[in-house]
Protein backbone atom coordinates (compact mmCIF):
# COMPACT_ATOMS: atom_id res chain seq x y z
CA UNK A 1 0.00 0.00 0.00
CA UNK A 2 1.57 3.43 -0.92
CA UNK A 3 1.28 6.15 1.77
CA UNK A 4 -1.33 8.90 1.12
CA UNK A 5 -0.02 12.35 -0.28
CA UNK A 6 1.56 14.46 2.56
CA UNK A 7 -0.71 16.81 3.89
CA UNK A 8 -0.13 20.48 2.19
CA UNK A 9 1.32 22.17 5.30
CA UNK A 10 1.23 26.09 6.25
CA UNK A 11 3.80 28.84 6.08
CA UNK A 12 4.57 29.47 9.89
CA UNK A 13 4.91 32.86 11.41
CA UNK A 14 4.92 34.81 14.75
CA UNK A 15 0.93 34.45 14.77
CA UNK A 16 0.03 31.16 13.68
CA UNK A 17 3.21 29.07 15.50
CA UNK A 18 1.52 27.86 18.63
CA UNK A 19 -1.34 26.53 16.77
CA UNK A 20 0.12 24.26 14.52
CA UNK A 21 3.07 22.93 17.24
CA UNK A 22 1.13 23.00 20.70
CA UNK A 23 -0.09 19.06 19.50
CA UNK A 24 4.17 18.29 20.18
CA UNK A 25 2.49 19.07 24.04
CA UNK A 26 -0.75 17.40 23.41
CA UNK A 27 -2.43 20.79 23.32
CA UNK A 28 -4.97 22.90 20.95
CA UNK A 29 -3.47 26.61 21.31
CA UNK A 30 -5.86 29.23 20.75
CA UNK A 31 -5.13 33.10 21.21
CA UNK A 32 -6.93 34.40 24.10
CA UNK A 33 -7.14 38.21 25.17
CA UNK A 34 -5.50 38.84 28.49
CA UNK A 35 -7.99 41.55 29.56
CA UNK A 36 -11.71 40.43 28.51
CA UNK A 37 -10.53 36.95 27.87
CA UNK A 38 -12.00 36.75 24.10
CA UNK A 39 -10.72 34.27 21.93
CA UNK A 40 -9.28 35.67 18.64
CA UNK A 41 -8.87 33.47 15.91
CA UNK A 42 -7.44 33.11 13.18
CA UNK A 43 -4.21 34.23 16.04
CA UNK A 44 -3.69 37.96 15.97
CA UNK A 45 -2.04 40.57 18.47
CA UNK A 46 -5.41 42.68 18.77
CA UNK A 47 -8.42 42.01 20.59
CA UNK A 48 -11.50 42.81 18.51
CA UNK A 49 -13.49 43.46 21.78
CA UNK A 50 -11.42 45.44 23.72
CA UNK A 51 -8.48 46.35 21.69
CA UNK A 52 -5.92 45.16 24.07
CA UNK A 53 -2.80 44.44 22.81
CA UNK A 54 -1.93 41.62 25.18
CA UNK A 55 -3.26 38.41 23.21
CA UNK A 56 -1.41 35.00 23.17
CA UNK A 57 -1.72 31.39 23.05
CA UNK A 58 -3.95 29.39 25.90
CA UNK A 59 -4.79 25.62 25.83
CA UNK A 60 -7.94 24.86 25.22
CA UNK A 61 -10.16 21.84 26.54
CA UNK A 62 -9.99 20.64 22.50
CA UNK A 63 -13.76 19.82 22.40
CA UNK A 64 -16.44 21.18 20.22
CA UNK A 65 -19.45 20.79 17.77
CA UNK A 66 -19.33 20.20 14.00
CA UNK A 67 -20.97 23.51 12.62
CA UNK A 68 -21.35 21.84 9.23
CA UNK A 69 -19.27 18.89 7.30
CA UNK A 70 -18.78 17.96 3.57
CA UNK A 71 -17.79 14.49 2.47
CA UNK A 72 -15.15 14.59 0.08
CA UNK A 73 -15.85 11.78 -2.68
CA UNK A 74 -13.07 13.12 -5.62
CA UNK A 75 -9.74 12.06 -4.70
CA UNK A 76 -8.46 16.15 -6.31
CA UNK A 77 -4.95 14.88 -6.32
CA UNK A 78 -3.58 11.35 -7.46
CA UNK A 79 -3.47 9.14 -4.78
CA UNK A 80 -5.12 11.04 -2.36
CA UNK A 81 -7.76 8.42 -0.74
CA UNK A 82 -12.05 8.82 -0.68
CA UNK A 83 -14.25 9.47 0.24
CA UNK A 84 -12.57 11.49 3.24
CA UNK A 85 -14.46 14.14 5.71
CA UNK A 86 -13.67 17.82 5.73
CA UNK A 87 -15.29 19.82 8.69
CA UNK A 88 -15.94 23.20 10.36
CA UNK A 89 -15.75 22.49 14.04
CA UNK A 90 -16.71 25.21 16.55
CA UNK A 91 -14.39 25.19 20.17
CA UNK A 92 -16.70 24.51 23.27
CA UNK A 93 -14.93 27.80 24.69
CA UNK A 94 -16.28 30.15 22.09
CA UNK A 95 -17.91 28.51 19.32
CA UNK A 96 -17.56 31.22 16.65
CA UNK A 97 -14.24 30.23 16.75
CA UNK A 98 -14.23 28.28 13.99
CA UNK A 99 -11.52 25.71 13.00
CA UNK A 100 -11.54 23.86 9.21
CA UNK A 101 -9.92 19.55 9.88
CA UNK A 102 -10.85 16.69 9.63
CA UNK A 103 -12.71 14.48 11.05
CA UNK A 104 -11.13 10.72 11.39
CA UNK A 105 -11.25 7.41 12.88
CA UNK A 106 -14.55 7.00 12.04
CA UNK A 107 -17.06 5.79 8.87
CA UNK A 108 -16.93 9.32 7.35
CA UNK A 109 -20.46 8.25 5.64
CA UNK A 110 -21.76 8.29 9.57
CA UNK A 111 -20.79 11.78 10.34
CA UNK A 112 -23.21 14.99 10.87
CA UNK A 113 -23.56 18.10 11.62
CA UNK A 114 -23.81 18.63 15.30
CA UNK A 115 -21.83 15.49 16.32
CA UNK A 116 -19.64 16.33 19.24
CA UNK A 117 -15.74 16.02 18.36
CA UNK A 118 -12.64 16.82 20.27
CA UNK A 119 -8.41 17.13 19.26
CA UNK A 120 -6.12 14.68 18.43
CA UNK A 121 -2.96 15.60 16.50
CA UNK A 122 -0.94 14.06 13.83
CA UNK A 123 2.67 15.41 13.46
CA UNK A 124 3.65 16.45 9.98
CA UNK A 125 7.19 17.35 9.56
CA UNK A 126 7.65 20.07 12.19
CA UNK A 127 3.85 20.92 12.99
CA UNK A 128 1.42 19.03 14.90
CA UNK A 129 -2.05 19.07 12.70
CA UNK A 130 -4.97 19.33 14.93
CA UNK A 131 -7.44 16.50 13.79
CA UNK A 132 -11.02 15.65 15.27
CA UNK A 133 -12.70 12.54 16.15
CA UNK A 134 -16.19 11.53 17.51
CA UNK A 135 -16.50 12.53 21.19
CA UNK A 136 -18.52 9.89 22.58
CA UNK A 137 -17.17 10.45 25.84
CA UNK A 138 -20.10 12.37 28.53
CA UNK A 139 -17.58 13.92 31.00
CA UNK B 1 -30.13 61.27 -8.60
CA UNK B 2 -28.60 60.91 -4.28
CA UNK B 3 -26.75 58.08 -5.49
CA UNK B 4 -23.57 58.02 -8.31
CA UNK B 5 -24.25 55.46 -9.62
CA UNK B 6 -27.57 56.50 -11.81
CA UNK B 7 -25.46 58.38 -13.66
CA UNK B 8 -23.52 55.66 -15.11
CA UNK B 9 -24.66 53.16 -18.05
CA UNK B 10 -23.93 50.12 -19.67
CA UNK B 11 -23.68 51.77 -23.20
CA UNK B 12 -21.98 48.64 -25.46
CA UNK B 13 -21.32 44.67 -24.84
CA UNK B 14 -18.70 42.58 -26.23
CA UNK B 15 -17.73 38.46 -25.91
CA UNK B 16 -15.51 36.31 -27.83
CA UNK B 17 -16.12 32.75 -28.74
CA UNK B 18 -16.73 30.25 -25.29
CA UNK B 19 -15.26 27.07 -25.42
CA UNK B 20 -13.44 23.83 -24.26
CA UNK B 21 -10.50 24.58 -26.53
CA UNK B 22 -9.51 28.03 -27.90
CA UNK B 23 -7.19 27.07 -30.11
CA UNK B 24 -6.29 31.07 -29.96
CA UNK B 25 -4.25 32.85 -26.66
CA UNK B 26 -6.46 34.45 -23.83
CA UNK B 27 -5.19 37.51 -25.08
CA UNK B 28 -6.37 37.03 -28.46
CA UNK B 29 -9.60 36.52 -26.89
CA UNK B 30 -9.78 39.44 -24.93
CA UNK B 31 -8.91 41.56 -27.83
CA UNK B 32 -11.87 39.68 -29.49
CA UNK B 33 -14.18 40.93 -26.86
CA UNK B 34 -13.01 44.84 -26.11
CA UNK B 35 -13.04 45.34 -29.99
CA UNK B 36 -16.53 43.92 -30.01
CA UNK B 37 -17.69 46.22 -27.18
CA UNK B 38 -16.28 49.06 -28.64
CA UNK B 39 -17.78 48.84 -31.72
CA UNK B 40 -20.91 47.90 -30.06
CA UNK B 41 -20.84 51.41 -28.15
CA UNK B 42 -20.69 52.99 -31.05
CA UNK B 43 -17.07 54.40 -29.92
CA UNK B 44 -13.40 53.83 -31.01
CA UNK B 45 -10.66 52.58 -29.36
CA UNK B 46 -9.50 56.57 -29.31
CA UNK B 47 -12.61 56.99 -27.06
CA UNK B 48 -11.67 55.24 -24.62
CA UNK B 49 -10.45 56.72 -21.60
CA UNK B 50 -10.14 54.04 -18.44
CA UNK B 51 -9.87 50.24 -17.93
CA UNK B 52 -10.69 47.87 -15.22
CA UNK B 53 -10.73 44.16 -14.63
CA UNK B 54 -11.08 41.73 -12.11
CA UNK B 55 -8.88 40.45 -10.40
CA UNK B 56 -5.42 41.71 -13.00
CA UNK B 57 -3.40 38.81 -14.13
CA UNK B 58 -2.06 35.87 -12.36
CA UNK B 59 0.46 34.34 -14.39
CA UNK B 60 0.56 31.10 -12.85
CA UNK B 61 -0.44 29.13 -15.89
CA UNK B 62 -3.81 28.21 -14.29
CA UNK B 63 -5.74 30.00 -16.68
CA UNK B 64 -7.64 31.68 -13.77
CA UNK B 65 -6.41 35.15 -15.02
CA UNK B 66 -4.14 34.88 -17.74
CA UNK B 67 -4.53 39.01 -19.06
CA UNK B 68 -4.07 41.88 -16.74
CA UNK B 69 -5.06 45.73 -17.97
CA UNK B 70 -0.82 46.08 -19.25
CA UNK B 71 -1.15 43.09 -22.03
CA UNK B 72 -4.50 44.59 -22.91
CA UNK B 73 -4.12 48.03 -23.25
CA UNK B 74 -1.02 47.87 -25.18
CA UNK B 75 -2.24 45.43 -27.54
CA UNK B 76 -4.91 48.11 -28.47
CA UNK B 77 -2.79 50.83 -27.72
CA UNK B 78 -5.34 52.19 -25.51
CA UNK B 79 -4.38 55.91 -24.09
CA UNK B 80 -6.23 56.07 -20.95
CA UNK B 81 -6.91 58.40 -18.01
CA UNK B 82 -7.41 56.11 -15.36
CA UNK B 83 -6.85 52.22 -14.68
CA UNK B 84 -7.55 49.53 -11.57
CA UNK B 85 -7.35 45.97 -11.37
CA UNK B 86 -8.00 44.62 -7.83
CA UNK B 87 -8.84 41.53 -6.59
CA UNK B 88 -9.53 42.27 -3.07
CA UNK B 89 -13.19 43.73 -3.61
CA UNK B 90 -16.86 42.78 -3.67
CA UNK B 91 -16.59 39.56 -6.06
CA UNK B 92 -15.78 40.17 -9.92
CA UNK B 93 -18.12 43.31 -9.65
CA UNK B 94 -15.54 45.19 -8.01
CA UNK B 95 -14.09 46.12 -11.44
CA UNK B 96 -17.08 47.52 -12.36
CA UNK B 97 -17.88 49.59 -9.17
CA UNK B 98 -14.23 50.56 -9.66
CA UNK B 99 -14.93 52.18 -12.44
CA UNK B 100 -18.43 53.64 -11.46
CA UNK B 101 -16.39 55.61 -8.83
CA UNK B 102 -14.07 56.87 -11.36
CA UNK B 103 -16.56 57.84 -14.18
CA UNK B 104 -18.09 59.61 -11.09
CA UNK B 105 -15.07 61.13 -10.25
CA UNK B 106 -14.31 62.78 -13.43
CA UNK B 107 -11.30 60.66 -14.39
CA UNK B 108 -13.25 59.06 -17.49
CA UNK B 109 -15.67 59.19 -19.47
CA UNK B 110 -16.14 55.36 -21.58
CA UNK B 111 -14.25 52.85 -19.42
CA UNK B 112 -13.42 48.97 -20.69
CA UNK B 113 -14.38 46.53 -18.65
CA UNK B 114 -13.13 43.27 -19.26
CA UNK B 115 -12.89 39.64 -17.59
CA UNK B 116 -10.74 36.64 -19.23
CA UNK B 117 -10.47 33.08 -18.45
CA UNK B 118 -8.52 30.43 -20.33
CA UNK B 119 -8.85 27.42 -18.19
CA UNK B 120 -10.32 24.53 -20.66
CA UNK B 121 -6.89 25.03 -21.91
CA UNK B 122 -5.40 24.79 -18.71
CA UNK B 123 -6.51 21.82 -17.26
CA UNK B 124 -5.58 20.40 -20.63
CA UNK B 125 -2.15 21.47 -19.98
CA UNK B 126 -2.50 19.54 -16.93
CA UNK B 127 -2.69 22.66 -14.66
CA UNK B 128 -5.43 22.02 -12.42
CA UNK B 129 -4.16 22.00 -8.48
CA UNK B 130 -2.11 24.84 -8.69
CA UNK B 131 -2.87 25.47 -5.29
CA UNK B 132 -1.87 22.13 -4.28
CA UNK B 133 2.31 21.66 -4.83
CA UNK B 134 3.68 19.37 -2.09
CA UNK B 135 6.86 20.00 -0.58
CA UNK B 136 5.97 24.08 -0.50
CA UNK B 137 4.27 25.64 2.15
CA UNK B 138 1.03 27.21 1.72
CA UNK B 139 0.02 31.21 2.74
CA UNK B 140 -2.91 32.95 4.20
CA UNK B 141 -6.23 31.69 3.97
CA UNK B 142 -5.12 28.25 2.36
CA UNK B 143 -3.29 27.72 5.00
CA UNK B 144 -6.39 26.95 7.42
CA UNK B 145 -7.72 25.08 4.60
CA UNK B 146 -5.01 22.75 2.65
CA UNK B 147 -3.81 21.15 5.57
CA UNK B 148 -7.03 19.27 5.53
CA UNK B 149 -6.99 18.41 1.55
CA UNK B 150 -9.60 21.39 1.15
CA UNK B 151 -7.76 23.35 -1.55
CA UNK B 152 -10.49 23.61 -4.05
CA UNK B 153 -13.47 25.70 -4.36
CA UNK B 154 -15.99 22.92 -4.16
CA UNK B 155 -14.44 21.36 -0.82
CA UNK B 156 -14.61 24.78 0.75
CA UNK B 157 -17.46 26.28 -0.28
CA UNK B 158 -19.51 22.72 0.51
CA UNK B 159 -19.63 23.65 4.02
CA UNK B 160 -21.30 26.46 3.02
CA UNK B 161 -24.06 25.13 1.09
CA UNK B 162 -24.03 21.66 3.58
CA UNK B 163 -25.37 23.80 6.50
CA UNK B 164 -28.04 25.98 4.31
CA UNK B 165 -29.65 22.08 3.64
CA UNK B 166 -29.19 21.68 7.00
CA UNK B 167 -31.00 24.72 8.00
CA UNK B 168 -33.31 25.00 5.13
CA UNK B 169 -34.22 21.20 4.30
CA UNK B 170 -34.12 22.13 0.81
CA UNK B 171 -33.87 18.79 -1.41
CA UNK B 172 -31.59 17.61 -4.41
CA UNK B 173 -34.67 17.33 -6.44
CA UNK B 174 -35.21 21.28 -5.44
CA UNK B 175 -32.04 21.71 -6.16
CA UNK B 176 -31.60 20.46 -9.36
CA UNK B 177 -33.94 22.88 -10.88
CA UNK B 178 -31.32 25.41 -11.32
CA UNK B 179 -29.18 22.76 -13.35
CA UNK B 180 -32.45 21.79 -15.63
CA UNK B 181 -33.09 25.65 -15.92
CA UNK B 182 -29.22 26.46 -16.92
CA UNK B 183 -29.60 23.65 -19.31
CA UNK B 184 -32.57 24.39 -20.80
CA UNK B 185 -31.97 27.87 -21.49
CA UNK B 186 -28.27 27.05 -22.92
CA UNK B 187 -29.73 24.81 -25.49
CA UNK B 188 -31.53 28.49 -26.75
CA UNK B 189 -28.25 29.85 -26.73
CA UNK B 190 -26.10 29.23 -29.56
CA UNK B 191 -22.88 30.70 -27.39
CA UNK B 192 -23.11 28.10 -24.61
CA UNK B 193 -21.00 25.26 -24.22
CA UNK B 194 -23.27 22.82 -22.82
CA UNK B 195 -26.19 22.71 -24.92
CA UNK B 196 -28.52 19.25 -24.66
CA UNK B 197 -31.06 19.44 -21.80
CA UNK B 198 -30.96 17.54 -18.70
CA UNK B 199 -33.38 15.61 -16.75
CA UNK B 200 -33.85 15.30 -12.81
CA UNK B 201 -32.64 11.87 -13.40
CA UNK B 202 -29.55 13.17 -15.11
CA UNK B 203 -28.71 15.46 -12.13
CA UNK B 204 -29.56 12.59 -9.36
CA UNK B 205 -26.67 10.46 -11.29
CA UNK B 206 -23.98 13.19 -11.60
CA UNK B 207 -21.58 11.87 -9.50
CA UNK B 208 -21.31 13.73 -5.42
CA UNK B 209 -17.73 15.68 -5.63
CA UNK B 210 -18.16 17.04 -2.09
CA UNK B 211 -21.84 16.63 -0.22
CA UNK B 212 -23.96 18.51 -0.82
CA UNK B 213 -22.40 19.37 -4.67
CA UNK B 214 -23.12 16.72 -7.44
CA UNK B 215 -20.89 17.27 -10.83
CA UNK B 216 -23.98 19.31 -12.19
CA UNK B 217 -23.96 22.13 -9.66
CA UNK B 218 -20.36 23.22 -10.71
CA UNK B 219 -19.91 25.32 -13.18
CA UNK B 220 -17.77 24.85 -16.23
CA UNK B 221 -14.51 25.96 -17.06
CA UNK B 222 -13.99 27.19 -20.33
CA UNK B 223 -11.26 29.88 -22.73
CA UNK B 224 -13.70 32.93 -23.31
CA UNK B 225 -13.27 36.66 -22.36
CA UNK B 226 -16.07 39.49 -21.97
CA UNK B 227 -16.61 43.18 -22.52
CA UNK B 228 -18.42 45.86 -21.35
CA UNK B 229 -17.98 49.59 -21.89
CA UNK B 230 -19.18 51.68 -19.01
CA UNK B 231 -19.87 55.28 -19.50
CA UNK B 232 -21.07 58.57 -18.09
CA UNK B 233 -24.97 59.48 -18.95
CA UNK B 234 -23.90 62.64 -20.15
CA UNK B 235 -21.87 60.52 -22.75
CA UNK B 236 -24.08 58.30 -23.78
CA UNK B 237 -26.99 60.08 -24.97
CA UNK B 238 -26.32 60.10 -28.43
CA UNK B 239 -24.41 56.66 -28.63
CA UNK B 240 -26.44 54.10 -30.64
CA UNK B 241 -27.45 51.51 -27.45
CA UNK B 242 -30.20 52.73 -24.82
CA UNK B 243 -27.91 53.53 -21.71
CA UNK B 244 -28.62 50.32 -19.73
CA UNK B 245 -28.54 52.91 -16.19
CA UNK B 246 -26.76 51.19 -13.22
CA UNK B 247 -29.64 51.87 -10.68
CA UNK B 248 -28.07 50.91 -7.52
CA UNK B 249 -25.15 48.46 -6.07
CA UNK B 250 -24.24 46.35 -3.24
CA UNK B 251 -20.57 46.39 -2.46
CA UNK B 252 -19.80 46.19 1.53
CA UNK B 253 -18.35 44.09 3.66
CA UNK B 254 -20.05 43.79 7.20
CA UNK B 255 -19.18 40.14 7.82
CA UNK B 256 -16.24 38.17 8.55
CA UNK B 257 -13.86 38.35 5.49
CA UNK B 258 -12.82 35.05 6.12
CA UNK B 259 -13.62 31.80 4.14
CA UNK B 260 -13.36 29.70 7.51
CA UNK B 261 -14.47 32.47 9.77
CA UNK B 262 -17.18 33.94 7.87
CA UNK B 263 -20.12 34.66 10.57
CA UNK B 264 -23.05 33.71 8.48
CA UNK B 265 -22.61 30.23 7.06
CA UNK B 266 -26.00 29.59 5.07
CA UNK B 267 -26.43 32.89 3.88
CA UNK B 268 -23.01 33.58 2.99
CA UNK B 269 -22.06 37.22 2.89
CA UNK B 270 -24.77 38.36 0.29
CA UNK B 271 -27.84 39.46 2.50
CA UNK B 272 -26.07 43.05 3.68
CA UNK B 273 -24.47 43.69 0.41
CA UNK B 274 -28.38 43.11 -0.96
CA UNK B 275 -29.71 44.83 1.36
CA UNK B 276 -27.28 48.29 1.07
CA UNK B 277 -28.07 48.14 -2.80
CA UNK B 278 -31.88 47.98 -2.26
CA UNK B 279 -31.37 50.98 0.22
CA UNK B 280 -30.25 52.71 -3.14
CA UNK B 281 -33.09 52.56 -4.90
CA UNK B 282 -37.11 52.90 -4.95
CA UNK B 283 -37.41 49.75 -6.95
CA UNK B 284 -38.43 46.02 -5.30
CA UNK B 285 -37.73 42.71 -5.61
CA UNK B 286 -41.25 43.07 -7.35
CA UNK B 287 -39.93 45.34 -10.29
CA UNK B 288 -37.37 42.80 -11.41
CA UNK B 289 -37.97 41.42 -14.93
CA UNK B 290 -35.40 39.23 -14.94
CA UNK B 291 -32.13 37.84 -12.66
CA UNK B 292 -28.54 37.09 -13.85
CA UNK B 293 -27.81 35.55 -10.67
CA UNK B 294 -24.27 34.13 -9.98
CA UNK B 295 -23.88 29.73 -10.24
CA UNK B 296 -20.00 29.06 -10.02
CA UNK B 297 -22.07 26.68 -7.67
CA UNK B 298 -26.12 26.16 -7.48
CA UNK B 299 -25.85 27.03 -4.09
CA UNK B 300 -24.86 30.75 -4.58
CA UNK B 301 -27.88 31.25 -6.88
CA UNK B 302 -30.15 29.50 -4.35
CA UNK B 303 -28.65 32.02 -1.62
CA UNK B 304 -29.08 35.05 -3.83
CA UNK B 305 -32.80 34.07 -4.38
CA UNK B 306 -33.20 34.29 -0.66
CA UNK B 307 -31.00 37.10 -0.10
CA UNK B 308 -31.88 39.96 -2.69
CA UNK B 309 -36.10 39.25 -1.48
CA UNK B 310 -36.91 37.10 -4.32
CA UNK B 311 -38.44 34.44 -1.69
CA UNK B 312 -38.08 34.34 1.75
CA UNK B 313 -35.56 33.24 3.94
CA UNK B 314 -34.73 28.90 3.30
CA UNK B 315 -38.00 29.13 1.21
CA UNK B 316 -35.73 28.96 -2.30
CA UNK B 317 -36.44 24.94 -2.47
CA UNK B 318 -39.85 25.84 -2.57
CA UNK B 319 -39.68 28.83 -4.87
CA UNK B 320 -37.59 26.80 -7.45
CA UNK B 321 -39.34 23.55 -7.27
CA UNK B 322 -40.59 22.19 -10.62
CA UNK B 323 -38.54 25.07 -12.32
CA UNK B 324 -41.71 26.91 -13.72
CA UNK B 325 -41.05 30.17 -11.74
CA UNK B 326 -37.51 30.28 -12.64
CA UNK B 327 -38.29 29.47 -16.51
CA UNK B 328 -37.79 31.97 -19.26
CA UNK B 329 -41.87 32.54 -19.32
CA UNK B 330 -41.88 32.45 -15.74
CA UNK B 331 -42.49 34.82 -12.87
CA UNK B 332 -38.93 35.62 -12.40
CA UNK B 333 -36.20 34.32 -14.92
CA UNK B 334 -32.78 33.17 -14.18
CA UNK B 335 -29.59 32.94 -15.60
CA UNK B 336 -31.50 33.38 -19.49
CA UNK B 337 -28.23 32.24 -21.12
CA UNK B 338 -27.44 29.30 -19.54
CA UNK B 339 -25.44 30.14 -16.67
CA UNK B 340 -21.43 29.57 -15.57
CA UNK B 341 -23.04 26.27 -15.22
CA UNK B 342 -24.00 25.30 -19.29
CA UNK B 343 -22.90 28.51 -21.08
CA UNK B 344 -19.27 28.39 -19.47
CA UNK B 345 -17.72 29.87 -16.42
CA UNK B 346 -17.52 33.64 -17.68
CA UNK B 347 -17.06 34.45 -13.92
CA UNK B 348 -20.17 36.47 -13.49
CA UNK B 349 -19.56 38.82 -16.33
CA UNK B 350 -21.21 35.92 -18.56
CA UNK B 351 -24.51 37.42 -16.28
CA UNK B 352 -23.78 41.11 -17.36
CA UNK B 353 -23.82 40.18 -20.97
CA UNK B 354 -26.79 38.09 -20.94
CA UNK B 355 -28.17 40.96 -18.40
CA UNK B 356 -27.83 43.58 -21.46
CA UNK B 357 -28.63 41.17 -24.13
CA UNK B 358 -31.73 40.91 -22.43
CA UNK B 359 -32.38 44.96 -21.84
CA UNK B 360 -31.36 45.17 -25.50
CA UNK B 361 -34.42 42.55 -26.33
CA UNK B 362 -31.43 41.09 -28.44
CA UNK B 363 -31.64 37.39 -26.83
CA UNK B 364 -33.59 35.47 -29.71
CA UNK B 365 -34.66 32.54 -29.18
CA UNK B 366 -34.24 32.87 -25.69
CA UNK B 367 -35.50 36.51 -25.35
CA UNK B 368 -37.91 37.32 -21.82
CA UNK B 369 -40.92 38.55 -22.97
CA UNK B 370 -42.22 40.58 -19.91
CA UNK B 371 -43.27 44.47 -19.73
CA UNK B 372 -46.10 43.21 -21.47
CA UNK B 373 -44.23 42.45 -24.57
CA UNK B 374 -41.80 45.71 -24.97
CA UNK B 375 -39.34 43.61 -23.00
CA UNK B 376 -37.37 43.61 -19.72
CA UNK B 377 -36.76 46.95 -18.15
CA UNK B 378 -34.89 45.53 -14.82
CA UNK B 379 -32.76 42.91 -14.27
CA UNK B 380 -30.74 42.05 -11.10
CA UNK B 381 -27.29 40.63 -11.19
CA UNK B 382 -25.14 38.88 -8.47
CA UNK B 383 -21.70 37.25 -7.70
CA UNK B 384 -19.53 35.41 -5.37
CA UNK B 385 -19.53 33.43 -2.38
CA UNK B 386 -18.38 32.62 0.88
CA UNK B 387 -17.63 35.91 2.08
CA UNK B 388 -17.24 37.92 -1.00
CA UNK B 389 -20.14 38.91 -2.69
CA UNK B 390 -21.35 41.99 -4.92
CA UNK B 391 -24.78 42.84 -6.66
CA UNK B 392 -26.46 45.75 -8.87
CA UNK B 393 -29.69 46.60 -10.81
CA UNK B 394 -29.66 47.46 -14.55
CA UNK B 395 -32.34 49.38 -16.18
CA UNK B 396 -33.58 50.37 -19.13
CA UNK B 397 -35.16 53.56 -18.90
ZN1 LIG C 1 -10.08 41.76 24.91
Amino acid sequence: MTSPPPRPLPAIDADNAAFWTGGRNGELLIHRCARCRTYVHPPTSFCPACESREVGPEPVSGKGVILSLTVNHRAWFPGLPVPYVVAMVGIDEQPDVHLITNIVDCDPLSVRIGDRVKVRFEQAEDLWVPLFVPDQGKD
Amino acid sequence: MRWPEKSIAITGIGQSRISRDAGVSALSLTIDAAVEAIRDAGLTRADIDGIATWPGAIPDGSGFAPVGIPALQDALRLKVEWYSSTRETSGQFGAIFNAIGAIHAGLCRHVLVFRTMYQATARKQGLVNASYQPGQRTHAHMGWHAPYHAYVAATQQALYFARYVHESGIRPEQVAQIAINGRRNAALNPAAVYRTPITLDDYMASPILSTPLRLFDCDVPIDGSTAIILSHRDAAADLPNPPLRIEAIGTNMHYRNSWAQLDALATQAQPEVAAMMWNRTDLRPADVDVAELYDGFSFHTINWLENFGFCKRFEAGDFIEGGSRIALDGELPINTNGGALSAGRMHAYGQVHEACVQLWCRGGARQVKGRANGGPRVAALSTAGGPLAGCFLLVRD
